[in-house]
């Protein structure tokens, strides 16, 4: 997998707008079951990536995706920060230049232990985990940018049903099944705009 | 807000709310005096309710003492910041500054209390967390 500077600047302009168009729908997400700031947040966080461009698209795939994460993690503010910025620091630790698919799916599964590190969770307690986990196991699978990202929207759709162990929504126990989990969303957004870009420039 | 580095163990509050923040600290000062060195932080980068991680770094700086410093947070997301803040640390201080499983109030005057006795960080932690235990 190798990704040109403009495939690069292609992807970070998917990631924020995907985050930046819904921020709207994260954040009633979050009035149903957290504090609401979570679409807030998160705009903000890929608001301050998209102001590192250009230069951000300068840097190799690794470093890039650690500046991404360093930024959510001093600009979102919320607890999505340190998990969604460790994911994408984990990331650029563990990838190679120019990684091939085994060596994205081994760095992916790093970068999913530190998030369950980070939140001491693990999927089936309504988090981004539970997006993150199904994911990886299509990828590992070799499935497609079109299978990965149905597997993020459907992934994030079953967190509906689900009851809350961790995080704010864990406070309203019963009360937070029947709603969406708002990190769930943000991940799949996440998952979704990145197959996107990279089915067209790397034939993921 | 700091005071001089005595040699008792630093006492940081973080908050969603710097009202909150700022209010616990002044009920410990209230207890303590300027026997313990004590810093708050609350809110996002811009200013809204929440928790910002370089606001949670330049705390434990003013709060820092060479006999470590005890974290107190409020709901999860100043819990996630502040272990995030702690691992950015310099390595020869992550391992002096914990953050403490206790309520933000309660459990700083009670750190702030056990620390101005001169305590170590292990009892300033353990005497917060213990007390609702």
């Amino acid at each position: 997998m190798s990704l040109d500077r403009a495939s690069r600047e292609n992807l970070v302009r998917a990631l924020a707008e995907a985050v930046i168009q819904h921020a709207d729908e994260l954040t009633s997400l979050d009035q149903a079951i957290g504090d609401g700031d979570h679409g807030l947040n998160m705009k903000r966080g890929f608001e301050a990536v998209l102001a590192t461009l250009p230069g951000l698209a300068d840097k190799s795939l690794p470093e890039m995706l650690k500046s991404i994460g360093m930024t959510l993690v001093m600009k979102v503010g919320g607890a999505s920060g340190p998990l969604v910025g460790t994911y994408f620091m984990e990331l650029g630790k563990a990838l190679p230049e120019q990684p091939t698919r085994a060596e994205f799916v081994a760095a992916a599964d790093l970068a999913i232990n530190a998030v369950k590190a980070r939140g001491r969770s693990e999927a089936g307690q309504k988090t981004l985990l539970d997006v993150l986990v199904p994911v990886q196991a299509v990828l590992a699978a070799g499935g497609d940018a079109r299978a990965i990202a149905m597997e993020a929207a459907q992934a994030a759709d079953r967190t509906t049903p689900m009851l809350a162990i961790r995080g704010r929504a864990s406070f309203l126990g019963e009360r937070s099944i029947g709603h969406m989990d708002p990190g769930s969303r943000s991940v799949s957004l996440l998952i979704g705009a990145a197959a996107k870009v990279l089915e067209f420039e790397v034939r993921l | 807000m700091s005071s001089p580095d005595r040699g008792n163990v630093g006492i940081v509050i973080v908050s969603h709310s710097p009202k909150i923040a700022e209010g616990a600290a002044d009920m410990v000062r209230q207890m303590v005096g300027n026997a313990v060195p004590l810093a708050w932080t609350g809110g996002d980068v811009d200013g809204g309710l929440g928790t910002n991680v370089a606001g949670i770094l330049e705390a434990i700086e003013a709060a820092w003492s060479a006999a470590g410093v005890a974290v107190l947070v409020d709901l999860g997301g100043a819990e996630t910041n502040s272990e995030m803040a702690v691992e950015m640390l310099a390595e020869d201080r992550r391992a002096r500054v914990v953050v403490c499983n206790a309520p933000v109030v309660e459990g700083a005057v009670i750190a702030a209390t056990e620390s101005s006795g001169g305590s170590s960080l292990a009892a300033v932690k353990r005497s917060a967390e213990e007390f609702y235990a």
